[in-house]
């Protein structure tokens, strides 16, 4: 049927058809030998691509060192905090749950796209995070849409957990995640980016023992970055507790004592350099960078004209006024000039043509009242004998003008003017009559209120001055103390023996100070009962020329000191407070008298073994107790139950006891079922509102 | 006189080589699909190898020069076909490509190729291998023309450029001369540079596609992702490969989908050097197998057809091995008896369907 359809005599060519065979086979070969280039020649290469591709190194993160205060309560803890990041799929179109993210999220939906676009150039196995530390609400969000929003993922963190209300927030300092300058810098040479490192105060200093080292887990993933399986494990190193030389009590003492105040107070125990308190006003809260902080706060943080970031203990670097007279008594005092010298007060001294004032007329003066009544006339006519060249001498010696070497970022150096400085910053040469502002501590003169506390406290300790540190050293790897060391350099530990005599001159010079008494400068901060010791200074802010430029305004009032010492020789405890344009020099001595109560007062508890005061009112105890005769074996008011007893009896009762005595019986005893007593007395935490851990875990 | 047609001229050595590379499919799908959602694929596909084993052997049955007295109207229900994909064809991942009839969804570019390899046969075997004139020429263009135009319209480029070898080996079987070859390689040259200029035949995807082979390093999670993942999947196979369901490219779901196109690479990773090798010969050995075939085929239109089949098989095999080493771009173009897919299946079978019609009939009277 098909026979006349097939014509045999219409062939192909054999040729042409060889012809594609020859280029098939041709063609198959190209193939091989695209195949034994890439499986055979580069397999090596595609296969440490392919791991790569599918290995993926996650890090375990270390958990932070704690920080503890001197008696080893918690002040710096970290807890468990959950982030949520968005990750991309490739067949799968996010925008359509924005909506639905940002409103169970609470996050901004422009903002959230914002995000996203960022993060578009960003490979897709990369997540985007889009919310940290989420709330428990929002968790919980994610987890009931796990089905709708596969594209959500959570990741466990720990973050930092800081005092409240910028509770000694320029000592402990805050984390931040490593800036992209600071990366570039040697010592932060083994962080990556994305690390989170110490940006202030001890977190700083001590980055590198606090931080730990964080382990890795190898991981397996699939194209989306999904885990798959993992091996290799490397646990994480957690940071070094670090133990803190403050006092938890004083610092509290510290902050409510300075208040919202605009200045600085620093508690120094004089005989070996440890911080009790160190306060700065006004703080800032800590927590708020422990989380990304937005743009508002921090420009509010970083233009704020009171620089609530500025740690003023170590950073405020202002003329120290009459503060600066202890250290001319030394001087005067060692060269003997001071104790010949007789003065009559009549309200200033001008030899030079140029009258300056003393702020009274104190009459006869000489250097047993001079401290006291802070008299300018005789300090003028001391440092005018002096000259500026031994001045500047002693004030070098005792640390002006040099950091004290505090293990703390950021430290300010201060300055001590001197015949040759000022020839070297202003080609001119000293005249004498400024030697008389300098005499005062006002010209040039610029101390800190660290300072301040190292220089008078060692003055008060015969000359034995201290190196301030806030972390007690013997806890540092020795590699990291001589580190340390190099870091911070400053005046540091040093002794300037001072002749006896002169030592209780000028001790007990300080001791008047606060001795209500006529023309003593801070007579309304005298503590009763307490050997209380200080010197008060006043510095006008206004210099000559800015003076016209600012009117009546409260940043023209002078800054106001108060260095107090307790005892005032041999002092165990010295407080150095600074009150911007806070008008009046007993102030601060009253700021600083709160301190000094509070630390004598901790002191003569801890001496009698005694709960503090503040334990409240009356408190419940129960008691287990024998009873041997009819007549109750202490003193208490526990009455007998029964009279008839001729055995030792167990008997148990419930008293109200108040600052160790019993004041009533609460409830009445149960002669017959001895009760378990139901637990000592409440403890009464100091600690504001972390408890603290007894053993530390490593 | 008449033989009666027999299944003992059936050429069994293709078929069991064909039906090798099957099972061989069907493996590597299962092993692709293990990890992904699209587990379960390679029963589907047996489904496909089973319908196409039938469909072969009904083709088989039919006189193929009925097929090509039916050509026109086939040619015509084609045309028609991909007008109606246009107009109301399912839009998947802004391409119309399939029309859906109750449950099943037809791709009607595949079907086209089988039509349009009956069809230039039909053409040149007419023309009684005589050389061939301009106009001749003009008029093959054509005929594979209009079913390009409209299915690049689609947008598919893959299946658009698996017409051009049917053309091409219909020219070049059919008669062209030296000159008419240089004559229109140059046209085609100035063609594809207009082409690619003009801005407006080729969206922008398929040109970013079409050079990102070149250095997929340029932009590694874009275009030049697939071409990437199917390299180190092929290269990390190393000689001997990872072994089966063992490719951590493959089941890490970084190969883009390793059940169609990229099959072969997902093969190449987990049985490396060698199996890629073997499975390359098989391939090799089917196209000469059916060269053979077009050797001994009683008449020119025979020949044609089976030399358009290869053409197509050769074509595909090519560009999809190709773009999966890096040779060539990706073009979705899918591996014929590997690749998962129905239409794919089914035009491979139909075709085989042809060829051992023709070659049954090779000694009929």
């Amino acid at each position: 049927m098909d026979s006349g359809r097939i014509n045999r005599d219409e062939k192909l060519s054999t040729l042409k058809l060889t012809m594609v065979q020859y280029g098939i086979l041709l063609m198959m070969l190209a193939l091989a030998a695209g195949l034994w280039r890439l499986q055979v020649l580069g397999a090596d290469n595609y296969r440490l691509q392919a791991e790569q591709n599918r290995i993926r190194k996650v890090p375990v993160l270390a958990a932070r060192g704690k920080l503890f205060d001197r008696e080893n309560r918690l002040v710096v803890d970290n807890y468990p905090s959950v982030s949520c990041f968005l990750v991309r799929e490739q067949n799968r179109n996010v925008d359509d749950d924005l909506p639905l993210i940002a409103r169970g999220l609470n996050l901004d939906l422009d903002q959230l796209r914002a995000t996203l676009r960022r993060y578009r150039a960003a490979p897709g196995y990369q997540p985007i995070p889009i919310k940290q530390d989420i709330t428990a609400d929002e968790q919980a969000f994610i987890e009931a849409h796990r089905n709708e929003l596969p594209e959500l993922e959570t990741i466990d963190e720990k973050r930092r957990l800081y005092p409240r209300d910028g509770f000694a927030a320029h000592l402990i300092g805050y984390v931040g995640e490593v800036s992209e300058e600071d990366l570039n810098q040697t010592r932060y040479a083994a962080y990556e980016p994305g690390d989170v490192v110490g940006k202030a105060g001890v977190e700083e200093t001590y980055d590198e023992l606090l931080r730990g080292q964080d382990g890795s887990r190898d991981v397996i993933v699939d194209s989306h970055g999904r885990e798959v399986g993992y091996f290799g494990l490397q646990h994480a190193i957690p940071g070094q507790d670090l133990k803190l030389t403050i006092d938890i009590d004083l610092q509290r003492a510290a902050e409510l004592a300075l208040g919202s105040r605009n200045g600085a107070i620093v508690a120094m125990d004089p005989r070996n350099g440890e911080i009790l308190a160190m306060v700065s006003r006004p703080s800032f809260d800590p927590n708020d960078f422990a989380v990304r902080i937005n743009r508002a706060d921090w420009n509010q943080l970083i233009t704020d004209p009171e620089h609530p970031l500025m740690n003023k203990v170590i950073q405020a670097q202002l003329a120290p006024g009459s503060t600066f007279k202890i250290l001319m008594s030394v001087a005067g005092l060692q060269e003997g000039i001071a104790q010949n010298l007789k003065v009559n007060c009549t309200g200033g001294w001008g030899p030079y043509g140029y009258f300056h004032q003393c702020d009274r007329r104190h009459g006869p003066v000489d250097i047993h009242n001079a401290i006291a009544y802070s008299c300018d006339t005789f300090f003028y006519q001391l440092g005018d004998r002096l000259g500026i060249d031994r001045v500047s001498k002693y004030a070098t010696a005792f640390g002006f003008g040099q950091k004290t070497g505090i293990d703390l970022p950021g430290e300010q150096a201060g300055l001590m003017p001197s015949a040759q400085w000022k020839l070297k910053n202003y080609h001119n040469r000293w005249y004498p009559d400024e030697t008389l502002d300098v005499a005062i501590g006002q010209g040039a003169v610029e101390a800190t209120p660290l300072q301040l506390a190292r220089i008078i406290g060692g003055i008060a300790s015969g000359g034995h001055l201290v190196r301030p540190h806030v972390v007690f050293p013997d806890q540092l790897p020795p590699d990291f103390r001589k580190a340390l060391l190099e870091t911070f350099p400053g005046a540091g530990d040093a002794e300037f023996t001072i002749d006896p005599e002169n030592w209780t001159i000028i001790t007990d010079g300080m001791a008047d100070v606060t001795q209500p008494a006529e023309f003593h400068t801070a007579g309304s901060a005298h503590l009763e009962g307490i050997d209380f010791a200080g010197k008060t200074g006043t510095a006008e802010v206004m210099s000559h020329g800015v003076s016209s430029r600012m009117a009546k305004s409260k940043s023209l009032l002078p800054n106001v000191w108060f260095v107090g010492l307790t005892p005032r020789r041999n002092p165990e405890l010295v407080v150095a407070v600074l009150w911007q344009n806070g008008e009046f020099s007993y102030y601060p001595a009253r700021i600083g008298a709160k301190v000094v109560s509070a630390y004598v007062e901790k002191q003569r508890r801890l001496a009698n073994n005694l709960q503090p005061t503040k334990a409240a009112a009356t408190v419940e105890m129960s008691a287990v107790w024998t009873v041997p005769a009819p007549t109750p074996a202490s003193g208490s008011a526990a009455r007998s139950p029964n009279q008839n007893a001729a055995t030792d009896r167990v008997q148990t009762g419930r008293f109200l006891v108040d600052h160790g005595e019993i004041v009533a019986q609460a409830a009445p005893a149960s002669a017959q079922k001895p009760r378990a007593p139901s637990g000592p007395g409440p403890r009464t935490t100091i600690a504001s509102s972390v408890p603290a851990a007894a053993g530390k875990g490593q | 006189m008449r033989r009666i047609l027999s299944f003992r001229d059936f050429d069994w050595p293709l078929l069991a080589t064909v039906l090798l590379l099957c099972t061989i499919s069907v493996l590597e799908i299962y092993s692709a699909t293990l990890h992904t959602k699209y587990i379960g694929f390679h029963t589907k596909q047996i489904y496909w190898i089973a319908g196409g084993l039938l469909a072969m052997f009904i083709f088989s049955k039919i006189d193929y020069h009925k097929l090509i007295d039916w050509v026109p109207w086939a040619y015509g229900v084609c045309l028609v076909a991909l007008l109606a994909v246009l107009a109301v064809g399912q839009k998947v991942l802004g391409a119309r490509r399939w029309i859906k009839l109750g449950p099943m969804h037809f791709q009607p570019s595949e079907w086209v190729k089988l039509v349009l390899i009956l069809a230039v046969a039909r053409y040149f075997a007419n023309l009684g291998g005589r050389s061939l004139t301009t106009k001749d020429i003009f008029k093959a263009f054509v005929l594979v023309g209009i079913p390009m135009l409209l299915v690049i319209k689609q947008p598919d480029l893959g299946t658009t450029l698996t017409y051009t070898p049917i053309l091409a080996a219909g020219l070049f079987l059919g008669g062209i001369n030296i000159r008419q070859s240089i004559v229109l390689g140059t046209c085609a040259v100035v063609l594809v540079a207009g082409v690619w200029t003009s801005g407006k035949l080729l969206k922008p995807y398929q040109k970013a596609r079409l050079t990102s082979f070149i250095n997929p390093d340029n932009d590694p999670r874009g275009t030049g992702y697939q071409t990437k993942q199917a390299l180190i999947a092929v290269g990390s196979g190393g000689v001997w490969g990872k072994g089966a369901a063992k490719g951590t490219q493959t089941q890490g779901d970084f190969l883009p989908i390793p059940h169609a196109d990229f099959i072969f690479a997902a093969f190449g990773e987990e049985h490396g050097f060698a199996g890629a090798l073997f499975v390359l010969l098989l391939y090799f050995f089917i196209l000469m197998r059916l060269i053979q075939n077009a050797q001994t085929a009683a008449d020119l239109s025979g020949s044609l057809i089976i030399m358009g089949v290869v053409a197509v098989l050769t074509f595909q095999i090519a560009v999809n091995v190709g773009m999966v080493i890096g040779f060539m771009p990706v073009t979705g173009i899918p591996l014929p008896l590997m690749s998962y897919g129905g239409s794919s299946v089914l035009f491979t079978f139909l075709a085989l369907g042809v060829v051992m019609n023709i070659r049954m009939r090779r000694f009929v009277n």
